[in-house]
Formats: C-alpha cells, sequence, structure tokens
C-alpha cells in the first residue's frame, strides 16, 4: 500500500521509498527529511476533495506532501495488527 | 591562466551552528551574538550568510556563524550546499570551521540525531546543544543528556532558545573550553570529502538504526504528538475556513502596508524635499547642482520612500514565518500552484513583490527546485509593487471620473484593483504557458515543505531579521540603484540645449532623442512624444515617469505638488484611450533597473534578465496595443 491510499489518522509503518523514472533524486530528499523504513507515519490532512497537498506526519515532524509524492511512499497497518 | 588565492583569516577560533531547519537555530544564534552581526553573502552563491561575534568572560572573541538549515549532509539544495562546503572546509573565502555546534531540536530527537551522526563523521570537533529543552519537558518528555551524551560519545549542553538566559551553559562551556587544543575533541575517523550517493544511502540506513537504538535506549521512542499545533491546523487549515482566514490576513496585511506607510513616506518625502530645498540656496545653478538635484537626491529618495512599506510587509511575513503560519499558507495556495505548474512554495516570493519585486527576487532562494525558481523569478516583476502606485494614482485621477457604483464601491478603486488583479492573471498565465514548453524531466516539482509547530514569535528576533532586511535593501540603494541613476541623469542631461531654445532642456538630451525616437514605436499604442521621453528616464524607476512627465511639460520637478499641476494638463491633452494605454502598459512594463540588476545578480549572468526584458516589454506592448484598439472602437479616443 502506498501513503496515498490510507486511511485518515490511522498510524502506518513505512516500507520504503520508490523514486519515479527520471526523477531518482526524489528518494533521497524524502529519506532525508525523515521517510526511512520503520518510522511511523500518518496523513493527518488532505485538501479539499482528497486531492491537493497531504498533511504528513512523519516521527515527530509534519510534512506538506503533494500526492505524487505520496505514491512514492509504500507503507504497512501498525493499527490492524 | 590560473591563480591560487590565499585567503587570510582573522584569528578567532570559528564556531559553526548546525541543524535542521525549524530547530531553533537563528534564535539561538541571535541570543549568543546579540545584535553583533553581520550578514552578507556566501562567496559566488546568493546564500546568506549570517555571522556574529560572542566575547567569552575571559576576553576572549569567538566568531559564529550561522549556517544554512540543513536536513542532512548531502546537499540537495543551494543552501545544503553551502552547509556541507564550509563544513569540509571547501567553501571560497571561508575558513573550515574550528568547532561545530549541532542544535538538535528536543521536540524532534529522531531527525535531528542523524544529522549529529552526520556531523560526527566529518572529524571536526562537534558539541551536542539540546535545544527547545523547555517544550520538552511541558510536553512531559525527561531526556537523560548524560546518557545521550555517553551513547554519542559527545558532550550534550542544552538551551532554550526564547529565554534570553538560555544560551548561557553554552557560554560557560565555552569559558572552560581549552580552544587552543581544540583537536584532542576529535572524534571518529576524520573524513574531509563529500559522500557519494551510494555512501550515503548506506549511510542513511545504518544512522537510523543507530538512532533508534539510541532513542530505545533512552526510553524516548515514542512519539509526542503537539496538541496545541493540531488543533489550530484543525481551523487553520480547514478545506473552507483555512483559505478564508488566509484571505482575511492577506487582505488586513495590505491594509496595513499602504495605510501605517503614508506617515514615514510623507516624512521621507517632506525631507528629501527639504534637503533639495536648501541645495538648491546654497549651491550656486550649475551642473553639479543639478545632478545631486535632480539626480542623485531625486533618484535615491523615490527609491528609500519605499522603505517604510517594504519594512511593514516584511515585518508581517516576518511574524507569519515565526509562527509557523507562513508554510501553511503555502500550503494552503500549493494547488491554484501547482494548476499553473509551480508550487506553494512560490507564494512567499510573490507575496513580497507586492511591496517591491527586489526582495520577492532575494526570497526565491528558499525555492529548492531550480525550474521553478527561475519562473517565479520571471513573473515576480507582474506583481504589482509599490512603485507602480504614483503612476496609477496619477493616471487615475485625472481620467477615471470620481464615482460611486453600486453599493458603496468607488469607481476609482475599481480600477486601482482591476490593475493588481490584471498583473496576478498575467503572471499566472505567464507561468501556464511555461509549464507547456518544460520538458518532462523538469516537471517534477516538489513540494516536501515542513509544517513546523506553532510558536509564539519572539519581538527580539523579529527586530533584528528586519533590521537586516533594511540594510540589505539600503546596501542595494547605496550602489547599483546609485549608478544607475546617475547615469540617467546624465543622458537626460546631456547635450545641453542650445542658446535660446524654447523647449523643455530633456528634449535636446540623449534621452529626449531617444524618446522622440521611440515616439514612432510607440505611436500604434497611442503614447505621444511627450510619454515617450518620460518612459526613457523611466527606465530608473517607475514613479520617475512622474516626475519625468512634469520635466517634459516644463514644469520645475522639485515643487512638491509636481502631480497635482500635472493632473490637468495631461487629463486636457490626452485622450482616455492613451491613459488606459499607459494604465496597461505599467501593468507589465519592467521599468526598473533596479529589479533587472537583482535577476543578474540571483541568476549570475544576462541571460535571464534579458529574457524578462524582452517577453515583459512585448507583453506590455500587446496589452497596451489591444486596450487602446478597443479603447478607440468604443469612440473614447
Amino acid at each position: 500500500m502506498n501513503l496515498d491510499e490510507v486511511v485518515l489518522g490511522d498510524l502506518y509503518r513505512v516500507s520504503g521509498v520508490h523514486s519515479p523514472k527520471g526523477a531518482p533524486q526524489i528518494k533521497g530528499q524524502l529519506e532525508d527529511i525523515g521517510f526511512l523504513p520503520g518510522e511511523q507515519v500518518a496523513v493527518l490532512r488532505k485538501g479539499l476533495l482528497g486531492k491537493g497537498p497531504y498533511m504528513v506526519r512523519v516521527g515527530a515532524s509534519t510534512f506538506a506532501l503533494r500526492q505524487s509524492e505520496a505514491r512514492m511512499i509504500s507503507v504497512e497497518s501498525l493499527t490492524h495488527v | 591562466m590560473s591563480e591560487s588565492k590565499i585567503h587570510f583569516f582573522p584569528s578567532e577560533p570559528l564556531v559553526a551552528l548546525l541543524g535542521n531547519p525549524n530547530c531553533g537555530k537563528t534564535a539561538l544564534f541571535n541570543l549568543l551574538t546579540g545584535s553583533r552581526q553581520k550578514v552578507a553573502n556566501y562567496s559566488g552563491v546568493t546564500v546568506e550568510r549570517k555571522e556574529g561575534r560572542l566575547t567569552l568572560s575571559s576576553g576572549k572573541n569567538l566568531r559564529i556563524l550561522d549556517l544554512p538549515g540543513a536536513y542532512s549532509l548531502y546537499p540537495r539544495s543551494l543552501d545544503e550546499r553551502v552547509t556541507c562546503n564550509v563544513l569540509l572546509g571547501r567553501a571560497e573565502g571561508e575558513k573550515r570551521p574550528d568547532l561545530v555546534l549541532c542544535i538538535l531540536s528536543a521536540m524532534n530527537l529522531r531527525r535531528n540525531l542523524r544529522l549529529v551522526l552526520a556531523a560526527k563523521r566529518l572529524g571536526l570537533p562537534c558539541v551536542v546543544v539540546l535545544n527547545m529543552l523547555d517544550i520538552a519537558k511541558r510536553h512531559g518528555l525527561a531526556i537523560d543528556t548524560e546518557a545521550l551524551s555517553k551513547e554519542l560519545g559527545l558532550p550534550v549542553l542544552t538551551s532554550i532558545g526564547i529565554h534570553s538566559d538560555g544560551a548561557d551553559a553554552i557560554k560557560k562551556y565555552f569559558d572552560r573550553l581549552d580552544w587552543r587544543h581544540l583537536n584532542t575533541m576529535h572524534v571518529g575517523a576524520g573524513d574531509a570529502t563529500l559522500e557519494s550517493v551510494a555512501l550515503h544511502i548506506t549511510h542513511s540506513e545504518t544512522d537510523n538504526v543507530q538512532v533508534q537504538r539510541i532513542l530505545h535506549n533512552l526510553g524516548l521512542d515514542q512519539i509526542i504528538p503537539d496538541r496545541l499545533s493540531d488543533r489550530l491546523d484543525l481551523v487553520l487549515l480547514h478545506p473552507v475556513f483555512g483559505p478564508m482566514i488566509l484571505a482575511a490576513l492577506l487582505f488586513l496585511i495590505f491594509q496595513a502596508v499602504f495605510s501605517w506607510a503614508t506617515l514615514p513616506m510623507e516624512l521621507i518625502k517632506s525631507s528629501v524635499e527639504y534637503l533639495g530645498g536648501v541645495l538648491i540656496e546654497v549651491l550656486p545653478n550649475n551642473w553639479f547642482r543639478s545632478l545631486l538635484i535632480n539626480g542623485i537626491l531625486a533618484g535615491l529618495g523615490g527609491v528609500i520612500i519605499f522603505l517604510p512599506q517594504i519594512l511593514i510587509l516584511f515585518f508581517f511575513i516576518l511574524l507569519l514565518e515565526e509562527s509557523g503560519y507562513l508554510p501553511r499558507a503555502a500550503y494552503l495556495l500549493d494547488r491554484v500552484m501547482g494548476s499553473v505548474g509551480l508550487s506553494g512554495r512560490s507564494f512567499i516570493p510573490l507575496l513580497s513583490s507586492f511591496a517591491c519585486a527586489i526582495p520577492g527576487i532575494m526570497a526565491t532562494r528558499s525555492i529548492s527546485n531550480a525550474r521553478d525558481r527561475l519562473v517565479t523569478i520571471l513573473i515576480a516583476p507582474m506583481m504589482t509593487c509599490s512603485a507602480r502606485l504614483p503612476v496609477y494614482a496619477l493616471l487615475i485621477s485625472a481620467f477615471i471620473p470620481e464615482r460611486k457604483l453600486w453599493s458603496g464601491i468607488d469607481l476609482q478603486g475599481l480600477v486601482l484593483f482591476l490593475l493588481y488583479l490584471a498583473g496576478i492573471f498575467g503572471a499566472m498565465a505567464v507561468a501556464w504557458i511555461l509549464k507547456r514548453f518544460t520538458s518532462e524531466q523538469f516537471k517534477f516539482n516538489a513540494l516536501m515543505m515542513e509544517l513546523p509547530s506553532y510558536h509564539l514569535p519572539r519581538l527580539g528576533n523579529l527586530a533584528i531579521s528586519l533590521w537586516q532586511r533594511a540594510e540589505i535593501f539600503l546596501r542595494r540603494v547605496g550602489g547599483i540603484i546609485l549608478v544607475m541613476t546617475v547615469s540617467l541623469w546624465v543622458l537626460s542631461s546631456f547635450p545641453l540645449p542650445p542658446e535660446g531654445a524654447t523647449g523643455s532642456p530633456i528634449q535636446y538630451s540623449v534621452a529626449g532623442s531617444l524618446g522622440q525616437g521611440l515616439a514612432h514605436i510607440f505611436a500604434p499604442i497611442g503614447f505621444n512624444w511627450q510619454i515617450s521621453i518620460a518612459l526613457v528616464p523611466g527606465m530608473a524607476a517607475r514613479e520617475v515617469v512622474v516626475s519625468s512627465l512634469a520635466t517634459v511639460y516644463a514644469l520645475s520637478s522639485s515643487s512638491a505638488d509636481a502631480a497635482d499641476a500635472l493632473i490637468p494638463l495631461i487629463s486636457s491633452g490626452w485622450s482616455l484611450a492613451t491613459a488606459l494605454s499607459l494604465l496597461a502598459w505599467f501593468v507589465f512594463a519592467p521599468q526598473c533597473l533596479s529589479t533587472i540588476a537583482a535577476v543578474k545578480r540571483e541568476t549570475g549572468g544576462w541571460k535571464i534578465p534579458i529574457i524578462m526584458l524582452s517577453y515583459l516589454f512585448a507583453l506590455a506592448y500587446l496589452a497596451s496595443f489591444i486596450t487602446y484598439h478597443v479603447a478607440l472602437f468604443f469612440g473614447l479616443g
């Protein structure tokens, strides 16, 4: 499951980051700001009509990500395990 | 030929502050150095370099360098590249720091500790500072600094960036430190090279494991929610209320910029006029007096007059930035900006451009994506800066009747509002067109913007930042703008009119001949030769057009009410179509040499300023042409 498909407000765990073709630097950028395997992550808010930037909490910090960026982060559920 | 440069550095030890963005680094820097700060740029790049001085109780002086915030020591943005280069001792004209103070936010150890581990590998003496300890305590977070120090193998100090005595532990530590034998502090195998991509990936994985182990050992691996920020975000980022609050805030800021600034602007204006009057009395009437009064005083006075507006706007921007709201405004606007191929990050530079495009263009440095930054620079001059207001005010009061429309809306105000909108829509349209021409590989513009916790802004920090803005602006006025206004004065004053000439002197000057040539080009858009001549010195700055028009119409330009005297002259002399066409011209025309100079400096070459000049002039001509001919069609000629 990717971060753009998760339930709003639920806790997940980052399992990996995949860069799209043509923009390999994005993976490193996401890792630098804290999207590393094992980190806790939750999508707190989406823009109007579920589109637009996501407000994502990873670890103790909050970031605004675009949907395209959220899609690169694969996660696994924490609440249902 | 290659030459080697030898740099001489002051002998005081250099301490570099390293930390993640939003870790309270700058507040701590202000605490350590107070007002003893110097702001400049790093050699060759437009990244702000802040250095300050700290005197220890022993009388010893330290130089403190506030490095740009970095998430990692793998350079991704211009800011991070500078940070890495300085730490590796590879930044031009920069001494390698003697000591690194690694600032951690106690509220976000997880991410901050990874930077400490990377810093440790640099082989520089390193001291960890645990900042924001008060907030951590309030959240019930007890951090065992001794245990942390043992885990990291580095000394750990604590600080509270928002208390006036919050940096005392650091000062005490510096007092005791043996500055001559810092190298005995060396930790780990020093490696003064930039990490390769592969090495960086391995490091970030092993570092992460180590950080999680440290946090686990210290019993700190739970996440503390920031309830206050979450509750505020519930309202401020609400999909419906959020944008409404933002719009109301922006409206209030604009109100303040224009109403609060009136008094100081009047003061500056009248003191410049007073000074001119004094000079006229004491100096003989020759070219030197003309240079002083019409060249230097009029030129610089015309720019300095915008300082109050710029400071008020920056006061609000800094206030919003310190409180943590500004990135949220960018978040709210990301959708709109995304639709024309930009990101929310472009919002702040564009907002600043409403006061003046120069600080706006300087603020684009925070945009990490190079393409986005360029597009933002290109469209920033279309935001209605305050220099356009004198021109708009003159034309509107001369040609637009003072009439109340429905529900008390004033026609003149409505026209002014439409001119603002025209600039914004023009900018959006250009960004949208540029998006079509961007190749796929650059289309990926990342947002990835941190939304920090809300903080109460500290007035002391605001005052320091505001003073720095003012200093940068004034230094620019003293430098490039001075040179340009003087050259334009030369162009508009020489050659002198022949004996017994009847017209105004400017007609016989280089600028005058240029303007008369331009009149042929401008005829299709309805400009007469008087306007064409006034546009030439108006290249220095837009508002100069008002005084140049007064000169061309043989009024005394130093008289206080040049604009008032002009109004009846032009309202009887020009057609409404001409006036509307000139208004349309000013929405787009890049009539501001200082902006062009700023763009050249920020982009490091003439290519972008030349592109900007040509496309904006083309756009201005097109807009004026359409306006003029539509107006003629409706019989307003």
